[in-house]
């Protein structure tokens, strides 16, 4: 009865309301050769023996923080959190509220909400954003789904990058694998050093939506204007897979003339966490707003004449279109869009170009010093952000292992997703990488 | 009266402040990118750092949340989150571990994950157990993404047809959407059960499954849950379980037992993790042996068997006809996982038992009490919720009416309008834990405003009054469409 604040005599007062005699009598609907079955699960903790028990299991694996230099990105990055993000998510009011289905008392959350929208918007140079995604990967089939509802499915065609994530591309085959799409772009094996007009010849007029990431999963920056022009030309939508911080340092996609700008916010103020929960962002043109999936708040004025705060376009979504919705996605990332809102805020304008400027530095460092030990190379020549590709003189796995001897987690073993790229590590490096942490993978790997 | 109304972070700035400070770069400068690369302007807001806490402490304090209340949002409930779940999910080891670590780095984690997918097997009598999926949705699409595979993968194509109650949550016929199939919707009968009639004349060899919550959105445990899985099977089709109300069952019937193929947790519902204003979430989906080989990849198993001396190693494996990956990395890991493994380890199989019966004692208790005053539809023992109707006879008093009126005696409303079966639907789940205090109060407020909309209705009309904000004005959101704001010096040219 750990939670449950019901004494013996209030329960058998309640009973006796209830009008019957046990708890058990409340559940005669039930098979009975199926009810109470006994669980075999262990005996049950206290409190102090769960947060011993948690503690050990966690004190189990090598963290980031503690035991291990990292070097590793791919999606998910390693950056400095101030303190105030997490006491502001550990307002019990914050945390502890459900979706603000009754805005008079959830203004709260309503303006989180409505400001986190608008820093994404300011950000990405789109019009508008929603209240989030489970990810970028989800977030990126969802602008998938956005293209096929505004095509209303007469085309079928979507070219993807090969220097898409590879997840988020294994996510996108998994959604849309009952909708009968026609894929391009989609190649492990495709020219790995040609730019995005590569992808040009592959755009045609049954092409529904282009989908590129920026930087790309290599690191590489490529300014998609042209690529997004000649999909304009062709009818198609454009989706740019964007990383927020680098989002603070370069020409916005918005800027580019990109239709859906959609990505991981987790680089915005919330921990690893072993990949989840991260926050998928999204965001668009006005004109695909009644497209869009999820949440949206808006401004209004209650009837005292104060500004306030309501989700709004409700009638887009499942509960009201049921299946006639363009997606099922019911939550939001509430908890987390507050993190990256408080995240954005706490360091402003001027500390989040100090974080962007910071990666950009310490990788160019890196890139300088690791390509300088014999064997070791830069593989790309395009400008970078915090991410770049190392080549190597032996299999990236080998590497890998030998600098994790050295408690140094290495970057990510590209042959594991391009055949092609078996000597070939995609190293991060962002603010959190001291200069002598640098230098000490660079000595590491000059004794390899 | 005056305003309270709290500036955005935008109005709030003001340039040249400054809030948390970066260190300076230790490292030779490196030349930018070219011009043409980068971006003109950052027009993001400035601010101290006492300004961003103060803006935002104002901000919650304009919320109610299960700290401050009861909060009996049917459907979507979210009981009292145990403290001690905000100190486990923080520990160093779950927050600063990247999910594409080497799995000899991470063993805890996946510990933790493989423990979890057993516990959720044993709760639920399922077979298999997939982690991954990131909300109650996202498993149900998972859910129906395996039952498409399955039919294709026997060449059994001409299933098109998911049935689905219609008391469903609106998610199931969506999820379905989602893949192309055709929803074929179910009355329920007179006692809340799914129309065993119709349903038989719907089964035939085109039917794909069914999805069915039960308890139901009635808050009714379906009497004839065996002879409805009986009929779902014997054409052919998967039985779907929307697993949004396991917190009625946990010790009390195992759905995979009952016959149920596939089946989503909502690990923030059942197992005590923050929705933090709506989410995030988490949606483990668990399967009978038929749709094994379908789960999402990669799954947790035991690379190398442990001894006596050594644990054994844990790492990731992948089905055999696997869907695919649902997102990128491993699920809701941290925020999700961590809180749900420590709230059911505090819990045991007692514990897990306890917690579905007083959620059904609390609801049934609350039913029993509001009985006389409010037309309970399906009025029969009840599970962890239930649905009166909000109106009364030759009155204008419409539910959303008596909920505004609810804040106003300090109560959070319950769900409104849903189902759609039930007209003027007030959806009530009250949790195991609340104590017998506040659902007497809350009763007792309930019958006060029945009375009220006899004696002073406008009282209701123009709910709710105490509180910080009043009604608000829907149709301007909807029709003016401001969901955006700027820099006040960006204002010009934006907008």
């Amino acid at each position: 009865m750990t939670y449950i604040p019901i004494s013996p005599n209030e329960r058998d007062a309640m009973l006796k309301t209830v009008g019957v005699k046990s708890l058990d009598d409340l559940f005669d609907a039930v098979p009975k050769k199926h009810r109470f079955p006994k669980l075999d699960l262990p005996p049950a903790l206290t409190e102090m023996e769960a947060a011993a028990h948690l503690a050990d299991m966690a004190s189990s694996n090598e963290n980031v923080r503690e035991h291990l230099i990292s070097f590793l990105g791919a999606g998910a990055y390693n950056h400095y959190v101030p303190s105030v993000v997490d006491h502001m998510l550990r307002r019990g009011e914050f945390y502890t509220a459900y979706t603000p289905y009754q805005p008079e008392i959830s203004q709260g959350t309503l303006q989180a909400i409505f400001e986190y929208q608008s820093l994404m918007t300011n950000l990405t140079g789109m019009d508008v954003s929603n209240a989030s995604h489970y990810d970028g990967a989800t977030a990126t089939a969802e602008a998938v789904n956005l293209a096929y509802a505004q095509f209303r499915g007469k085309r079928k065609k979507i070219v993807i990058s090969p220097t898409v994530h590879p997840q988020y591309r294994e996510v996108i085959r998994t959604y849309t694998q009952a909708m009968g799409l026609e894929t391009a772009g989609d190649d492990p094996n495709a020219d790995l050093e040609a730019g995005p007009e590569a992808l040009t010849s592959l755009i045609d007029e049954s092409t529904m939506l282009v989908i590129v990431q920026y930087p790309d999963f290599f690191g590489r920056i490529h300014d998609y204007t042209k690529l997004i022009e000649d999909a304009h030309a062709k009818g198609s939508l454009v989706c740019i897979v964007a990383n927020p911080t680098a989002l603070l340092m370069l020409k916005t996609p918005g800027d580019m003339g990109a239709d859906i700008v959609v990505g991981e916010a987790q680089p915005f103020g919330i921990p690893l966490w072993y990949g989840g929960p991260y926050l998928g962002f999204f965001t668009t043109k006005k004109s695909y707003v009644h497209k869009m999936a999820g949440r949206l708040v808006g401004e209004t004025i209650d009837n005292r004449g104060q500004r306030s705060y309501v989700l709004t376009l409700t009638s887009r979504e499942q509960h009201i279109k049921r299946e006639r919705a363009t997606s099922n996605i019911c939550t939001n990332q509430g908890l987390l869009a507050l993190a990256a809102a408080v995240y954005m805020s706490t360091l402003g304008k001027t500390g989040l170009e100090q974080v962007a400027n910071l990666c950009y530095q310490k990788a160019h460092y890196a890139a300088g010093e690791l390509s300088k030990i014999e064997g070791f190379g830069l593989c790309f020549m395009e400008p970078f952000f915090h991410e770049f590709v190392l080549c190597t003189p032996r299999p990236a796995g080998e590497v890998n292992q030998y600098l994790l001897d050295n408690g140094i987690l290495g970057g990510y073993d590209l042959g594991r997703d391009y055949p092609a790229l078996q000597n070939h590590i995609l190293v991060a490096v962002t603010e959190m990488n001291s200069k002598d942490e640098i230098d000490t993978l660079v000595e590491v790997l000059k004794e390899m | 009266m005056a305003t309270i109304v709290e500036p955005t972070v935008f109005e709030l700035s003001s340039p040249g402040r400054r809030g948390v400070t970066m260190p300076a770069s230790d490292v030779p400068e490196t030349a930018l990118p070219p011009k043409e690369l980068l971006r003109s302007e950052l027009p993001l807001p400035e601010l101290a750092e006492v300004d961003v806490v103060r803006h935002y402490m104002k901000l919650s304090k304009f919320n109610y949340s299960v700290d401050d209340g009861f909060y009996p949002l049917g459907s979507c409930t979210m009981k009292y989150n145990p403290k001690i779940n905000e100190d486990t999910c923080r520990l160093p080891g779950y927050l600063f571990t990247h999910p594409l670590q080497p799995i000899e780095t991470v063993q805890g984690n996946l510990a933790l994950m493989f423990e979890m997918q057993e516990w959720l097997k044993e709760i639920s009598g399922f077979a298999g157990m997939t982690l991954q999926p990131a909300a109650g949705a996202h498993g149900e699409f998972t859910g129906v993404l395996m039952m498409a595979a399955y039919h294709k993968s026997r060449g059994d194509t001409k299933r098109t047809k998911m049935l689905i109650p219609d008391a469903a949550h609106g998610t199931n016929p969506a999820s379905v959407g989602m893949l192309g199939f055709t929803v074929i919707t179910i009355p329920s009968d007179s006692r809340g059960n799914v129309d065993l009639k119709a349903l038989e004349a719907a089964c035939d060899d085109t039917v794909v499954g069914m999805m069915l919550t039960n308890p139901n959105t009635l808050g009714m445990f379906d009497e004839n849950i065996e002879k409805v899985i009986q009929l779902v099977h014997k054409c052919g089709g998967l039985m779907y379980g929307d697993g949004a109300n396991l917190n009625a069952l946990l010790g009390i019937v195992r759905p995979g037992d009952l016959g149920f193929d596939v089946m989503h947790f909502n690990l923030h519902k059942t197992f005590s993790v923050p929705h933090g204003g709506g989410g995030p979430g988490s949606g483990p989906v668990g399967v009978g042996p038929v749709l094994e080989d379908f789960l999402p990849a990669p799954l947790v198993g035991i690379i190398e068997e442990g001894d006596e001396e050594m644990a054994p190693l844990y790492g990731f494996v992948t089905p055999k006809q696997s869907i695919g990956r649902m997102k990128a990395f491993h699920g809701h890991f941290g925020g999700g996982l961590v809180r749900s493994y420590t709230y059911i380890a505090m819990h045991g199989p007692d514990g897990l038992k306890d917690i579905a019966q007083y959620a059904v004692l609390n609801a049934n208790y609350l039913q029993a009490k509001l009985r006389d005053t409010y037309k309970i539809p399906f009025d029969r023992i009840c599970m962890h919720e239930f649905v009166a109707e909000g109106r009364f006879e030759g009155s204008d008093i419409r539910a959303l009416d008596i909920s505004k009126r609810l804040m106003d005696y300090g109560f959070h409303p319950p769900t409104n309008y849903f189902p759609l079966i039930v007209h003027e639907a007030l959806m009530i789940e009250p949790t195991e834990t609340e104590n017998k205090d506040t659902l007497d109060r809350f009763a007792d407020a309930l019958i006060k405003i029945a009375e009220e909309a006899k004696s002073q209705p406008d009282l209701l009309h123009n709910a709710p009054s105490t509180t910080k904000f009043g009604r608000m004005d829907e149709v301007k959101a909807a029709r003016e469409l401001v969901l955006c704001c700027w820099l006040p010096e960006n204002y010009e040219s934006m907008t």
